[in-house]
C-alpha cells in the first residue's frame, strides 16, 4: 500500500518535470521502479516505456492548444530517433557500462553550461 | 539534416539508458536546430510519443512490460504533466533554461558520482 502511494507522488512529480521541460520522465520513472517495486533494469525500462505513453500524450496534448508542438519536427525526429535507438543498442553492447555512464555524465554537464550561458545571454 | 541528426543521437542515448531521449533532444533542439525553448520542449514530447511507442511495442513482444505498474505510474504522471505544460506558459524563457540546465547539471553529477 505505501509502495503505491509512493509510486503514485513519484508518478506525479516526474509527469511535472515531464510537460515542464520537454523530457519524457524516463529518468524518474526507472529508479522509482526498481527501488519502490523491485523490477530488475530490464522490466524497469519496458515498463518506464509504457508509462511514458499516457504522460507525453497529455503534455503533448496541452501544449498543441498553446500552440508550441512543431508536428513536422517531431515527426522526423521520431522516426530518425527508432534508426538511433538500434545504433544505441549495438553500443551499449560494445562498450562497458561504466564508460558509457561517465561520457553521458559530462555530456549532461558540458550541455548544462552552454544553456545556462544562453540564459545569463538573453536576461542582459 | 539537424532534425535527422537530433533523432539519430537522441534515440542512440535513449537506448543506452533507457530513458525516451528528451535529455537529449531539447538542447539539440535548442542550440542545433534553434528552435526557441518552449517549442523545442513541446516538440520533444511528441517526439518521445512516437520512440517511447515502438520501444514499448517491442519489450512488450518480449513480456517486460509491467502494465500494473506503468498504470500506478503513468496516470499520475498524466495528470503532474498538464499541470507542468501550464505553469511553463507562465515561466519566462530565461527562467525556464536555467532551470532545464539545472535539471542536466543534477543529473550529469549523478551519471559521475
Amino acid at each position: 500500500m505505501d509502495e503505491i502511494v509512493i509510486a503514485i507522488g513519484l508518478g506525479f512529480v516526474a509527469g511535472v518535470f515531464a510537460g515542464l521541460f520537454g523530457v519524457g520522465g524516463g529518468i524518474l520513472f526507472v529508479p522509482t521502479l526498481i527501488i519502490v517495486f523491485g523490477l530488475g533494469q530490464v522490466e524497469a525500462q519496458a515498463t518506464s516505456l509504457l508509462a511514458i505513453l499516457p504522460t507525453v500524450a497529455a503534455g503533448t496534448w496541452r501544449q498543441h492548444l498553446y500552440r508550441n508542438v512543431r508536428w513536422r519536427a517531431a515527426a522526423v525526429i521520431g522516426t530518425t530517433a527508432i534508426v538511433g535507438v538500434e545504433l544505441g543498442v549495438l553500443a551499449a553492447k560494445a562498450l562497458p557500462e561504466a564508460t558509457l555512464r561517465r561520457l553521458f555524465g559530462v555530456l549532461m554537464l558540458a550541455i548544462a553550461v552552454q544553456l545556462a550561458s544562453r540564459a545569463r545571454r538573453e536576461v542582459s | 539534416m539537424r532534425l535527422v541528426l537530433t533523432g539519430l543521437v537522441a534515440g542512440f542515448f535513449s537506448a543506452l539508458f533507457g530513458v525516451g531521449g528528451g535529455i537529449v533532444m531539447v538542447p539539440l533542439l535548442i542550440l542545433a536546430a534553434r528552435f526557441s525553448e518552449r517549442p523545442a520542449m513541446a516538440t520533444s514530447l511528441a517526439a518521445i510519443g512516437l520512440i517511447a511507442l515502438v520501444g514499448t511495442i517491442s519489450y512488450a513482444l518480449l513480456g517486460d512490460v509491467h502494465l500494473g505498474y506503468a498504470v500506478v505510474i503513468g496516470l499520475p504522471a498524466a495528470v503532474g504533466a498538464v499541470a507542468g505544460a501550464s505553469l511553463q506558459q507562465r515561466l519566462t524563457t530565461p527562467v525556464l533554461t536555467f532551470g532545464f540546465a539545472g535539471l542536466l547539471a543534477a543529473i550529469g553529477i549523478w551519471l559521475l558520482v
